[in-house]
């Protein structure tokens, strides 16, 4: 968010800097909306309405139309994120083997719902299609690790490691 | 690439370094190497013999074995050619490892005086 | 260093899920314990792509001898180099242990759930370094595409597939040849060739072990089929839930290129192809091809009518070959070792092998390719070992969210594109979800059917408000509200979802209720008639957990297993369950030594 305090102006190009690089490598057409997004979201870890005003100034494409992509696809955020980000697996061989065991330990354990982020930032919690680890099911992603053969317990456990 | 016969020798090339992946039908050096072996400088032999192996660019696999029983004689060395019994050479030195490779396995005549036992299986 | 070969090579699977068992903790422990004794030159250490055994990893392979390790640990790393790599002995505690027989087995063809396999997709898969391209070319990779850009005109390459009889092996079994005879003959001075690697159906994930395993093979695939219909440039679509798999791409991507396999005039012929990953942003339906053409041009993901179809009006307006990355696999094979040979395995309508992704209640989970014209039973027993924990069988769920559940009795059908279709499931990608007696069928469907409503573009109504009118049906039956005529009424929804929406996403989404209503009838019933659940599955139809006062020792085990301490009481007094906190996981059932826990 552009800050109100000192220099305004030197606040806004300090914030839009890192987008400013994400767009040097693309020759900014409609085609490349969504590989800009998924860069653009890497440095701000979400995307914030100002960011997306400019990609559709830049991209030259109606705001509306990067308002409907980004909320098509469920890799994209409009809201801040939590430090770790765990993905629990509802695919079919995670549901029969306990996902949602899985699923409800970690929103007791967290005290938020399917796709919210803990107040302090440090997690969110969302449930995804399969990440096609079925052989270990039921599994999770924290991050980018796979965690798999998961039991309430261990569920615990898992997260117990991320909590530090 | 340039052309077929250019990929063709790239995979000639390419080939050697996978070929103890796909073992199981040729020729053998098998060195002996549980602890009487190592202790009578088992692990010289077999760097020996994959040096000479490698030299002559044969396919041929050099492997390892527990101990096969013939501690008195160890380090020793078995020579397993498809369809042929094994021979088992013993007290193997680092210079005789040449000759065992070129006389037996190159050449298929086996170093009588050094055979302690053959193996049929 | 005076030698050049290595007498040892040790495989280590890297798949992602030997990743998530520890794999890279193993290799370097491995890494170290050779450093330590001076072998480094003499043992090579290569990791590789998924070998398909998931459940028992990681797993290790020591060449030449071919020996299996799996569920390796660090810790083992030092007596597996000091007893095996340095004195021959195998390392007897670290085999795969049949669990009928008891025996161990050491070499990993002598085992079961490889005996029945037979490799074409995947051979390479588990056996060689897939960041490593001259281990490819070692295989006779890139002959295929040498061959056909020397010796072969376009026609004749697609001739050659036709013949094949290959079908696609991304869902609905279209044959390839025809495919690209379509693209091919389409006007148009600029075409395109595209991999849909978009695998998200649950419970699939062989294409991502291709991806991982053997990246190359897929390259080759679609540089031939770029030949083949006149394409210069081409696109893998991947979902990014795969980051290895797209690690792994791009690497290969690179070597490609730098040998002079990707690019212009290869093999110095006038054909150039430039090859492209794009990555997708999380969107199922993206995995219908029209879609996913509009997500490549940057636009939402959502389907468009057919006719026209790809191979007409694709990419931008373009003609375009679009098939999934198993499909492409087979290719080199074909081309390679003619179609003659390929047609050999397999039935007349079905050629080829077609891989499987074994998951559920059963004993071994993992990826298998197998023989078309296989039965069901030779999948689930010979190869997957049976249910686990000694249940029984109930169903197996064959091709994701537009596949069917089959039961007891049709596991003597023989698999192919056409038997399935026939018995009401199908094909799909290939994942085979099997269910045991504590599975409940309607949740099964209910299941499914969240998916597919949760994953509907929207685009059209039957799909977008059809799915969402049978999702609400199933719920309630799932929660004992179910009502005298809900049965029909889910078949006329389903037939009508079926026969009228846009893309396949909706047109196939209410197989899974269609297939359990024709073969699980009963249980539908049961929970809309008596508000039982079968299965024992539908936690508002059975009463909550209590601990039996009487029998309850008060030996604290359950309060301590209960991951929510929804479990109250000291050492040697009864114990509660606080019915609100319980989530009801069980896992003080399985755990109390008396049994005294009961719902």
């Amino acid at each position: 968010m552009a800050c109100s305090c000192g220099n305004a102006e030197e606040n806004q190009e300090k914030y839009f800097a890192p987008l400013k690089k994400v767009l040097e490598n693309y020759d900014k057409k409609a085609k490349d909306l969504i590989p800009v997004l998924q860069e653009t979201q890497e440095e701000y870890g979400y995307l914030p309405q100002e960011v997306l005003e400019e990609i559709a100034k830049s991209l030259r494409v109606p705001f509306s139309q990067v308002y409907g992509v980004v909320t098509f696809y469920s890799q994209f955020h409009l809201e801040p994120r939590g430090e770790n980000i765990i993905r629990i697996c509802m695919g079919t061989a995670c549901h029969v083997r306990g996902a949602d065991k899985v699923l409800d330990t970690m929103k007791e354990e967290l005290g938020i719902d399917d796709g919210e982020t803990t107040e302090d930032l440090k997690f969110t919690l969302e449930s995804v299609a399969c990440i096609g680890a079925c052989g270990l099911a039921p599994v999770i992603m924290v991050n980018d690790n796979t965690h798999g053969l998961l039991t309430p317990e261990t569920t615990v456990e898992v997260l117990d490691q991320y909590r530090g | 690439m340039k052309s077929l016969e250019e990929l063709k020798e790239l995979r000639e090339r390419f080939q050697k370094d996978l070929r103890v992946r796909k073992a199981s039908d040729k020729p053998k050096v098998i060195v002996g190497m549980d602890s009487c072996g190592i202790d009578a400088g088992a692990r010289e032999i077999l760097k020996k013999a994959l040096t000479e192996i490698s030299q002559r660019d044969l396919d041929v696999v050099v492997t390892q074995t527990a101990c096969i029983g013939e501690c008195d004689n160890e380090p020793t060395v078995t020579v397993d050619l498809p369809n042929e019994p094994k021979i088992v050479y013993g007290d193997v030195t680092v210079d005789k490892v040449e000759k065992i490779i070129v006389d037996h396995v190159v050449e298929g005549n086996i170093v009588k005086d050094l055979v302690v036992a053959e193996l049929n299986e | 260093m005076d030698q050049s070969i290595y007498r040892s090579h040790i495989l280590i699977c890297g798949g992602t899920g030997c990743v998530s068992s520890g794999c890279k903790e193993v290799r370097s422990s491995l890494e170290e314990e050779l450093a330590e004794r001076d072998l480094v030159n003499e043992i090579k250490v290569i990791e590789t792509g998924c070998h398909g055994f998931c459940e028992k990893g990681p797993l290790m392979i020591v060449y030449p001898e071919g020996v299996f390790y799996c569920k390796v640990q660090p810790e083992d790393m030092e007596e597996v180099v000091e007893e095996h790599i340095l004195k021959g002995k195998v390392v007897e505690r670290l085999l795969y242990t049949d669990p009928t027989t008891g025996e161990n087995i050491p070499s990993y063809q002598e085992i079961d759930f490889y005996k029945k396999q037979q490799r074409t997709a995947l051979i390479n898969c588990g056996y060689i370094d897939p960041e490593e391209i001259k281990e490819y070319i070692a295989t006779g990779g890139y002959e295929a595409i040498g061959k056909a850009l020397t010796e072969m005109t376009p026609q004749e390459v697609i001739d050659e597939v036709k013949e094949s009889g290959l079908r696609g092996r991304g869902g609905g079994g279209f044959p390839t040849g025809l495919k690209w005879q379509f693209a091919s003959d389409a006007e148009g001075d600029k075409k395109y060739v595209i991999c849909n690697a978009d695998e998200g159906d649950p419970g699939a994930f062989m294409d991502r072990s291709i991806l991982e395993g053997d990246p190359h093979v897929l390259i080759e695939g679609m540089i031939l089929a770029a030949y083949a219909v006149g394409a210069d440039e081409g696109y893998v679509y991947v979902r990014a839930e795969y980051p290895l798999a797209i690690k792994r791409l791009r690497v290969a991507l690179e070597q490609a290129e730098e040998n002079g396999l990707l690019g212009e005039n290869l093999f110095g012929t006038d054909f150039s192809f430039k090859l492209r990953i794009k990555e997708g942003a999380g969107a199922f339906v993206c995995g219908e091809e029209t879609a996913l053409m509009a997500s490549i041009e940057g636009e939402r993901g959502m389907p468009r009518p057919r006719p026209p179809f790809p191979a007409e009006k694709g990419l931008w307006g373009k003609p375009t070959n679009i098939n999934n990355v198993e499909t492409y696999a087979n290719v080199p094979a074909i081309i390679k070792e003619g179609a003659e040979a390929y047609k050999q395995v397999g039935t007349e309508g079905s050629t080829g092998t077609k891989v499987f992704a074994l998951t559920g209640k059963i004993n071994n989970t993992g990826l298998a390719e197998v023989p078309m014209g296989i039965t069901m039973r030779e999948i689930i027993y010979d190869i997957g070992g049976g249910i686990n924990e000694g249940k029984e069988f109930k169903a197996v769920q064959i091709g994701g969210p537009s596949g069917g559940c089959l039961p007891e009795d049709k596991l003597d059908l023989t698999i192919d594109y056409d038997s399935l279709l026939e018995v009401g499931a199908m094909m799909g990608s290939g994942g085979l979800v099997v269910m045991d007696e504590d599975t409940c069928m309607v949740d099964v469907a209910r299941f499914f059917l969240d998916f597919t409503q949760s994953e509907s573009c929207g685009k059209c109504t039957p799909c977008r408000i059809g799915t969402k009118q049978m999702l609400d049906i199933l719920e309630r039956i799932t929660v004992g509200e179910g009502q005298e005529g809900d049965i029909e009424l889910l078949e006329r929804l389903a037939e009508n979802i079926k026969s009228t929406s846009l893309c396949g996403l909706g047109q196939t989404a209410p197989n899974p209720v269609l297939s359990t209503l024709r073969y699980f009838r009963d249980e539908y019933e049961a929970h809309i008639y008596e508000q039982t659940c079968p299965a024992g599955a539908c936690e508002e139809l059975l009463g909550a957990y209590v601990i039996d006062g009487e029998a309850c020792v008060g030996c604290t085990v359950c309060t301590e297993a209960c991951p929510v301490d929804a479990i109250a009481g000291e050492a040697k007094e009864e114990h509660l369950i606080d019915e609100d906190a319980c989530i009801a996981c069980g896992a003080c059932v399985d755990k109390c030594p008396v049994d005294a826990i009961t719902q």
